[in-house]
Order: structure tokens, then sequence, then C-alpha cells
């Protein structure tokens, strides 16, 4: 029985991180499945979204900026906001660029996201973090609070689905596809490729703030490793590539998955002893590596890829 | 003035010097091979910890070790093609892209695999600066990592300029179709131009750690400074990447002098912001580069 219990938890949280990562893949998929726009800083607009929750929402306290007391609803929707805000700044400067020098211009606008929140102490705490974020429904009993909080990152996946399924089978949506897929021809068409660009980035971004926000309140701390390459950005890329990019669909199959992965795996290797249990760390980043350059190599589509009547660009350099 | 020289300037040169290495190589493949190699950060400390091992093992000094160093690196570095590029050579742009990013993680892992994450020093001791003119510092380390990476430039240029395979890497990277239609083997070019560049990231690399320590995340840090001065001297030219090393070395360790008054003019802990912030305006303004590289 408590067994059943444990793995009814187990599935509940993983459900739950699942959701988050999502949300996060279901924004990449609007700036680079709808749109091709290579956004290596998804780990940046993450951590706005996460900290901006954060400060809005916690006690006030002597090492960082807070004491808003303001509702988690309220602050998520201005972790959105704000990460929409960045988001068009980030674009304003970078959408032009070519898809390579968008990856690194980005990347290096969430080191730079980064390095704020390291540095501006007063605000932030720096590399401690900020502790005692307020999680949704904990004053609820037993497991009905994680039930609860389940509940509302699925419905939220679920929303997000919807709305991004009708915008990407809008006329808006077959733009950002015609964009994608032939921006010569669309621009002869008579489309302001720059303004649809920066539209699918605000928007983008604004969802990665909302999974900012909702990994804060889930977790109950941030800390500047949120924005780490590593666990952020690249895993929601691999979550996207694996799932399918430009389906919502296979964003969000694409994320289950590969956190059931991510998560499974961790628990066996905890398992191991301590030496190779801290190793198993790096074992684990470099399977998903390798599962990312086997999906690269063989199946381009990912587990779902795109339906529509469009074909995809044929392969060849652009 | 003197504190200038001493802490700014000097430090300075043999940062842009360690940045204008592993920038050649970002050019190189980013002329020939047309992507942005996210993985040549990951290269870099990998060839850092190689030229650690073999110091270890044999008891030599870095810069006695750093040929073998360079040589094994290049070896890795074709491999890398052969297993993750090769088969992606006729996808888009993006693909490589995003398999190099991949590669990025799986080298940084595979290195804390092998080495564990601890910081290790590459030359052990205390060295004391060479006081010349009493006010003149001069750091020995500084000293050699610059005139080692002065004569690896000279070696480049050699390459480049004289010998068959460099000529062929310069036409490729100035026209590729081109450069296929006069019958140039460019699977070879290729394999020239992983090899030069990943030898050049390892000996960056082993400057980096001779100047500071080896640690896993080494050339993650100094990937974007890396970019940065390659695309500020012009994508796909070898000469304004060494040039873009520089002029973003000094600039770093200038923006934290007390230009104004006596606080540094940056927080040091910004310092990295530089890099980018230089490449950003590039990107907007001249993004072919101050030596009319190629932009996309």
């Amino acid at each position: 029985m408590e067994q059943a219990t444990g793995i009814f938890l187990y599935g509940l949280s993983l459900l739950t991180m699942g959701g988050i990562y999502a949300v996060l893949t279901l924004g990449l998929n609007l700036q680079w499945g709808f749109t091709g726009l290579f956004n290596a800083g998804v780990g940046g607009f993450f951590a706005v979204g996460a900290y901006t929750a954060a400060i809005l929402t916690t006690p006030a306290a002597a090492s960082h900026l807070g004491g808003f007391g303001l509702p988690i609803a309220v602050a998520a929707m201005a972790a959105m906001a704000l990460s929409g805000v960045m988001g068009w700044g980030v674009a304003r400067i970078c959408v032009r660029l070519r898809a390579d020098y968008l990856a690194i211009a980005t990347l290096g606008i969430a080191e730079i996201f980064r390095l704020i929140l390291k540095n501006e102490t007063w605000a932030t705490n720096g590399a401690r973090g900020i502790a005692q974020v307020p999680k949704p429904f904990e004053s609820l009993a037993g497991p009905w609070n994680m039930v609860a909080m389940t509940l509302v990152v699925l419905a939220i996946v679920g929303v997000l689905y919807v709305l991004l399924e009708r915008a990407r089978l809008s006329p808006w949506g077959r733009v950002m596809a015609a964009i994608r897929d032939n921006e010569p021809a669309a621009r002869a068409a008579g489309k302001d490729v720059e303004r649809f660009r920066v539209q699918a980035f605000i928007f983008g971004s604004a969802i990665m703030g909302l999974g900012g926000a909702l990994m804060a309140h889930n977790l109950k701390f941030v800390d500047p490793n949120l924005s780490e390459p590593i666990t952020a950005t690249f895993l929601v890329w691999v979550m996207l590539i694996v799932g399918g990019s430009a389906s919502n669909r296979g964003a969000i199959v694409g994320a289950m998955l590969l956190w059931t992965i991510w998560s499974a795996t961790e628990i066996l290797t905890s398992r191991l002893p301590p030496d190779w249990a801290i190793r198993s760390a790096y074992i684990r980043i470099f399977l998903i590596g390798l599962l990312l350059q086997v999906v690269l190599q063989r199946f381009s589509g990912g587990i779902l890829p795109e339906r529509r009547g469009l074909a995809r660009r044929p392969s060849g350099g652009d | 003035m003197m504190d200038f020289i001493n802490f700014h300037l000097l430090p300075g040169i043999t940062l842009g010097a360690i940045y204008a290495l592993g920038a050649i190589g970002v050019s190189l493949t980013f002329g020939i091979l047309r992507f942005a190699n996210f993985a040549h950060g990951a290269t870099m400390t990998l060839g850092a910890y190689i030229s650690l091992t073999l110091v270890q093992a044999t008891g030599w000094h870095p810069i006695a070790v750093l040929p073998l160093a360079m040589a094994l690196t290049g070896a890795v570095a074709l491999a890398m093609d052969r297993a993750f590029f090769r088969p992606l050579r006729a996808s888009q742009t993006i693909v490589l892209v995003m398999a190099s990013f991949g590669l990025m993680l799986m080298l940084r892992s595979a290195i804390q695999l092998v080495w564990g994450v601890q910081l290790q020093a590459m030359v052990t001791g205390i060295q004391r600066p060479w006081i010349v003119f009493d006010a003149l510092r001069i750091s020995p380390r500084h000293l050699m990592i610059v005139a080692a990476a002065a004569g690896l430039m000279l070696a480049v240029h050699w390459l480049l300029s004289r010998t068959r395979t460099g000529k062929a890497m310069r036409a490729m990277s100035d026209s590729p179709e081109l450069a296929q239609v006069t019958g140039i083997d460019t699977e070879k070019v290729i394999r020239a131009t992983w090899l030069v560049g990943a030898a050049l990231a390892a000996a960056a690399g082993t400057f980096l750690a001779i100047d500071t320590h080896v640690e896993t995340q080494m050339g993650f840090k100094i990937l974007l400074p890396v970019f940065a001065a390659a695309i500020l001297g012009g994508i796909g030219r070898p000469y304004g990447a060494m040039a873009g090393g520089l002029v973003i070395g000094i600039a770093e360790e200038l923006s934290s002098y007390a230009w104004i008054g006596t606080t540094p003019l940056l927080e040091p802990g910004y310092k990295a912001g530089v890099a980018f912030a230089i490449m950003v305006a590039m990107l907007i303004w001249r993004p072919s580069g101050l030596f009319r590289g190629r932009s996309f």
C-alpha cells in the first residue's frame, strides 16, 4: 500500500515537472518550430520569470528584494509580462540576424541575465538564491496539495496547447510557417517579416517566463543555476527536437518523455555507490546529448513531426 | 599609469592572445563549414585537460607537452567530425549548430566524467613578476603565453599563405562553390580545418590554464568572447580573428580600470558582458566585421 502511494506521488511530481517543461517547450516551439528563430537563451527568459515570481510573492527578507506579498496568479502574470518585455527588447536587437548569430546572441543574453542574477545581490541574494517561495495549495492536506498542483499545471499546458494550436492554424500561424519555410517568398508577398518575428519572440518568451514562475513555485526556491544552459536551455531544446519541432503535441510529448527519462535515470543512478552516483549526472547529460545526435541524424522530424499540407524546407544549405 | 599597464593592459594582451587563438578556429569553421561551432569552447577545455595529464605524466613544462596535446586534440576533433558533423554535411546550417550544441555538452560531461570537477593547477608554485625600471611588472607567465601565441599565429600565417592546404582553406572560405569547381578536395580541406582549429583551441585552453587554472567550465566561459572576436574580425578571416581577439581581451581588462574617479568603471563581475556588448554592436552596425568578412 505504502509503495503504491509512493509510486502515485512520484507520478504526480513527474507530471508536474514534465508539465512545467512542456510549458517551456511550447514557448520554444512558438519561436523555433513556428517561426524558425533559434533561441539559445531559453534559460534566461525562464530565469526572469522565476525570479519575478519569487520576488513578488516571498515575505520580506533582508537578503533580497521582496515583501510585496502578491498572490501567486498575479505574480505569474507579472512574470509573463516581464519575460515578454525582455523578449521584445532582445528581439528588437537580434531578430534580423541569421540563425547562428541569433543563437550566439541569445546565448550571450542568457549569460548576461545570469551575471545580473549573481551580481545584483541586493535584489536576488546572489548565488545563494531566494528561498521560501510559496507553493500553491500548501494549506491543503496530504496528497491533495500535490494533486491540485499537478492539475493546475496540466490545465495550463492544456490551455496553452489549445491556444497555440489555434494560433498555428490561423492566418497568423500560416504567415509564420511561410516565413520559416521561405522567407524571400513571404517578403515578396508583402509580409512584414521582422514584425511577425518580434511577435513570435515576445509570445514565446512570455510563455517561458510562465514556465519559470511555475518552476519557482513548484520548487519553492530559485537560484542562478536555474538558468544553467545545460538544464534549462539544452534539455528544453532536446525535448522539442525529440518530440518533433513545429508540432505542439510533439512539444508536450517530448517534454514528458524526456523528463521521465531524465528523472527515472536519476532514481536508477542514485542507487549506485556514492562515488559513481556523483559521476552519473555527467553520464546522464552525455546520454541526452547522444540522444539528440541520434534524433538529428536519423529521425529529423522527431516522434510527432509537424503535420500540415506544406513540406518543410528541403534539406541543403540555406 | 603604471597600475594601468601592469594590472590592465598586460593581462589584457595575454587574454587577448588566448582569445585570438580560440577565435581562429571558430572563424575557420564558420568560413569553411558555414556554421557556428558551439563545441569549440569544450574543445579548448579538452585541450587544457590533455595538457594537464601530459604534464602530470611527464613532469615537463606545459609548453613542452603542448605540441602533443595539440595533436591529440586535433585527433579527437577529427573523430567528432566523422561521428557527428559529417553525417549532417548536407543538412541545413541550423541542424549542424544544434549538433554542435549537443556535442558541447557531451564533451563537457565526458571531461567531467574522466577528470572530475575540482579545480586543478597546471603550473604550481607562485611566480614573482620581473620588475623592470622599478615600475613595470611583467609576469613570466604572461610573457611566455604571449610569445608562444605569437609563434603559433606566425605558424598559421605560414600555413595559410605558403602551403597548398592553407591556400585551399582560404579559397573555400572565400567561396566554397568556386573552390569546388576548381577541383579542391573539400573533405580534405574540412579535415585540415578541424585539425588546425582544434590544435589552436588546445593551445588556447592550455594557455588559459597556465594563466588561471584548469576546470571543466573554462572553455564555456570564454566561448562568447571567442565568438565575439571572430565576429569582430569578420567571419572567415583568420587574421581578423587574431585582431578581434586582442581587441576583446584588452577591452575586457580595461573595462575594470578606474577611468573616472577611483572605482572600477565596470564591476569585475560584469567583465564577461563586455565581449557580448561589443559583439552585439558589431552584429547591428557592421555584421561583416572590421576586416570585411562574410555577413549573413
